[in-house]
């Protein structure tokens, strides 16, 4: 890690403002050494978040960056994209800054079908403003708008997703970290919109709200219940009762937007 | 053995207590115990010939306060 720290962190703004335990940065970690395994420029990266406590991520890293407004990193990472096709860029995004005010630009997104990575935290909560429910909160979850149980359903994000029209929808999580690096490298890897849904903590809100003990205890929570595609396909509907699958969900060669945006303008010089 | 790796042996795993944060996580994590918690919750590695060097400690710790020497990454 030192190396990759050196490298590709602003180092004089650590410790970060993440409170302990909260696993961001961890997922900020694998972020990190799938940029290092798929070679990427750092002049030729840009990192592009909303607002939320996931949001300050690119904050602590050397890339080209930009925090911009709640729920649109999407759109101004879609304006870098089409200005400057031949750049990577990757967008960091909560579940209520993807979800909620950015739902529209996520789905519009994957629609288009644009050469964007989206790595979203879910943390299943508003962690930055002090613990309201998300569209992400599990049903019955507590949080400070649902003291006594939230009655709403969350979306299965990885199916909207991948309903909308993305190329490449994988779910990882932050014990697992390798699989999350390879994830996200995988993403990289994608020419067209990749989103990669990383399961998160927020021991301070979400997990004092719902009695889930320490950060480590989060974690270890994590280990049991995500399991993978491949094990899955052996699995009881019994056995998966409650179990989050995680690995690639769904992967489709499609038409890239900024590529077919480059034929319009070739064609329209042509005449 | 190098100077480097007399170093390994003694001190395999570091903490860099000015970024840990004390949130338990590598010492709950750690399979064989090599680390507990100081009077602040902050991470010492208290059994250091314990260590197997699997990682887990590094690979978890939210804050890059860990680092296990010797391995490659
Ligand atoms: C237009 C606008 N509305 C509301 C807010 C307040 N706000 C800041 S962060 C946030 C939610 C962030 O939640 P999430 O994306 O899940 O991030 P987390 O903090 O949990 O990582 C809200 C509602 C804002 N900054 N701007
Ligand atoms: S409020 Fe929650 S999500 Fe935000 S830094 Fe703290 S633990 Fe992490
Ligand atoms: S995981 Fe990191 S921040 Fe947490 S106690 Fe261990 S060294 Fe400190
Ligand atoms: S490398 Fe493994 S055994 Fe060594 S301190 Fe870390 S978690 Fe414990």
């Amino acid at each position: 890690m030192l190396a990759h720290l050196e490298k590709y962190f602003r180092t004089e703004r650590l410790p970060h403002i993440w409170c302990p335990g909260c696993a961001n940065g961890i997922i900020v970690k694998s972020l990190v050494e799938a940029i290092d395994k798929a070679g990427l420029d750092q002049d030729k990266t840009v990192i592009v978040s909303g607002i939320g406590c996931s949001s300050r991520a690119p904050g602590y890293l050397n890339f080209n960056t930009l925090h911009t407004t709640h729920g649109r990193a999407i759109a101004f990472a879609t304006g870098v994209k089409l200005a400057n096709p031949e750049l990577n860029v990757i967008v960091v995004t909560g579940d209520g800054d993807g979800t909620s005010i950015g739902g529209n630009h996520l789905i519009h997104g994957a629609r288009r079908n644009i050469d964007l990575t989206v790595l979203l935290f879910n943390n299943s909560i508003y962690g930055m403003t002090g613990g309201q429910y998300s569209p992400m909160s599990p049903q019955g979850a507590k949080a400070t708008t649902s003291p006594y149980g939230n009655i709403e359903r969350p979306f299965d994000i990885c199916n909207l997703v991948t309903a909308s029209g993305a190329s490449y929808v994988a779910r990882g999580n932050s014990y697992h970290t390798s699989q999350l690096t390879n994830l996200i490298y995988q993403g990289l890897q994608n020419k067209g919109f990749s989103f990669i849904e990383a399961i998160s903590t927020c021991p301070v809100y979400f997990g004092r709200k719902n009695k889930l003990g320490r950060p480590a205890d989060m974690l270890k929570m994590q280990k049991e219940f995500c399991i993978s595609k491949e094990a899955a396909e052996k699995m009881s509907a019994e056995e998966k009762a409650g179990k989050v699958i995680t690995g690639v969900l769904h992967y489709a060669e499609l038409p890239e937007y900024t590529e077919q945006y480059q034929k319009i303008v070739d064609k329209c010089q042509r005449r | 053995m190098s100077m480097n790796a007399v170093k390994e042996q003694l001190e395999p795993v570091v903490v860099n207590l000015a970024w840990c944060k004390g949130c338990g996580i590598c010492y709950s994590l750690c399979p064989t115990k090599v680390l507990s918690s100081n009077e602040l919750g902050k991470s010492i590695v208290s059994e250091p010939n314990k260590c197997t060097r699997c990682k887990i400690c590094e690979n978890h710790c939210p804050d890059y306060a860990i680092t296990v020497m010797g391995v490659k990454k």
